[in-house]
């Protein structure tokens, strides 16, 4: 049994975590591209219905100073926001139309 | 029936005297056309290489590869605080100066001068050489002779722009012109939350320049980025302008905007709704006070007003959103079908977890627009290559198309007439 990632509030996410807990954009994209759709899904329909909890959670700490398993869980929403175009647009975790395209993010604020 | 009143000579690009007949893309695939356009455009025109914050402190530093001007050039704070610029080329015996690891690729940092890995010699932020290895092995070398060869380098808003010719016909602030330097009054130096793209596009420079300077485009390819409600509304409705500028060679479109936390659930992601943000930007603005009308912005006095976005010539975008932040785009050829893409965000930093989420959507959103954009663009480029087609009609909407490539065109005559004088 590993250490949680998540705040304890939080625990009903944490099989999410180790999958989603990225800290960068490039990491999140690729696992996008990585995971199966239907994982993806039941992300996504996990996470959104606590996104008021987890902001409220997160909030509480300044931005620049939060604990690392406040860390963990905003790279859980960034996550969430990545994962919400499959769901939401594409059906599918590749942009339609882009296999020749690709835009890395190089530079990309904390936390 | 037009939504927004046209010039009176009935369209915008008849007030501009654009021509309204089909145009040729022969600039975007001819080699020796490209062969021009690097001498013609890109080693005459004030090039946008960066901003001020780049250089934090004295002794900042960042390297920019202009493949076009087949060039790098070192960009560096100087200890009296001088945003300076040198090609990136030892005097000794031509290494490139500063790089890490791959001599290709960019590079930033601090230092107090700079060293060649080559055999050592040194330089000063100002450019003097200072230091030679054995230079008592050299014949009659006297060091003040081998200072770094400056580029011409002026800052603007906090834009730092270089110019690769030996004398500059006009100076940046001229070369902009007074519609585009209206935009200093516009509070760059507070949104310095970045976010930096880059990607390689094959395809010519202009035609990333030309999807981002037209939104006639954006009902149909990004329509499944938006539920099917709000799509079909977009598609019947079409884009139309409220505004569209020109001044010398630089140009600008303005939108009208929307409030997307007034539209009904159909109408949005329920992602938007939840982080109160999306493509637009957060809902929720920061505190920016800036006189809009002093800044140039909003030309049309739109409420909501969507963007403004000027592309400075040749291959500069400053994006400027309704909702408060800014987005830069740079094209950076490397070949008559290839350029690097880089699209940079500017945000008011976020002062909260839930403020820094809504940037987060906004930047994940620009990324999914971008590459539908980028990939259409490649599509283009082949079958353009394959000369099936000369001709191609450009509506209203595609006016700034239009206005691009005849400057383009008329920098490099104009470049082809100096050459023939000899001057």
């Amino acid at each position: 049994m590993t250490a949680p990632m998540l705040p304890a509030e939080f625990a009903d996410l944490e099989p999410f975590a180790s999958t989603w807990c990225l800290p960068t954009e490039s990491e999140r994209f690729a696992q996008r591209l990585a995971v199966p759709m239907d994982e993806m899904q039941a992300f996504y329909d996990a996470i959104t219905p606590r996104f008021e909890e987890a902001m409220a959670y997160c909030d509480t700490f300044p931005l620049d100073n939060m604990p690392e398993d406040g860390v963990n869980l905003m790279h859980l929403l960034y996550s969430m926001i990545m994962v919400s175009f499959p769901v939401e647009c594409w059906g599918q975790g590749p942009v339609p139309d882009t296999g020749a395209a690709y835009l890395d993010l190089l530079v990309e604020p904390g936390p | 029936m037009a939504r927004w009143p046209k010039p009176p000579e009935g369209s915008w690009t008849e007030h501009f005297q654009l021509g309204t007949e089909p145009i040729s893309y022969e600039d975007s695939i001819s080699p020796e056309f490209y062969e021009l356009e690097r001498e013609a455009v890109f080693k005459r025109a004030w090039l946008n290489v960066g901003r001020v914050e780049q250089l934090p402190r004295k002794g900042s530093y960042f390297t920019k590869e202009l493949a076009v001007a087949r060039t790098s050039v070192v960009i560096v704070r100087g200890t009296d605080d001088e945003v300076r610029a040198f090609y990136n080329v030892c005097r000794h015996r031509g290494n490139k100066l500063v790089w890490r690891d791959y001599p290709n690729e960019e590079t930033s940092g601090v230092s107090r001068q700079f060293v060649c890995k080559y055999h050592g010699w040194r330089y000063d932020l100002d450019g003097a050489c200072n230091f030679v290895q054995q230079e008592q092995e050299f014949f009659d070398l006297d060091k003040a002779d081998y200072g770094l060869v400056p580029v011409h380098c002026e800052v603007w808003a906090g834009f730092i722009f270089v110019n690769l010719s030996r004398q500059p016909e006009q100076s940046l602030v001229d070369f902009l012109g007074p519609e585009v330097t209206k935009l200093e009054n516009y509070p760059f130096d507070q949104l310095t939350e970045r976010w930096f793209y880059r990607g390689t596009v094959n395809a010519n420079w202009k035609l990333y320049m030309d999807a981002f300077q037209e939104f006639y485009h954006a009902p149909v390819l990004h329509a499944k980025q938006t539920p099917p409600d709000w799509s079909s509304a977009a598609q019947q409705a079409g884009f139309e302008a409220p505004a569209y500028t020109i001044s010398g060679p630089h140009r600008l479109v303005s939108t009208a905007g929307i409030h997307p936390w007034t539209l009904p659930d159909n109408m949005l992601k329920p992602m938007e709704r939840i982080t109160r943000s999306g493509l637009f930007g957060p809902w929720d603005k920061p505190d920016l006070a800036y006189d809009q009308k002093a800044a140039g912005i909003n030309p049309a006095g739109c409420d909501p007003w969507g963007l403004d976005s000027w592309q400075i010539f040749p291959n500069f975008t400053i994006l400027v959103w309704g909702q408060e932040w800014y987005l830069t785009y740079h094209y950076w050829p490397t070949g008559q079908g290839s350029h690097v893409f880089e699209g940079t965000l500017y945000f008011v930093p976020a002062k909260t977890p839930r403020e820094r989420v809504a940037h987060e959507l906004a930047a994940v959103s620009f990324k999914e627009y971008g590459l539908q954009d980028a990939n259409t663009l490649e599509a283009t480029q082949t079958m353009l290559e394959s000369r099936v087609l000369e001709r191609f009609p450009l509506n209203d909407q595609e006016v700034l198309c239009r206005h691009l490539h005849k400057v383009v065109g008329e920098w490099v005559d104009e470049y082809k007439k100096l050459e023939e004088a000899g001057v």
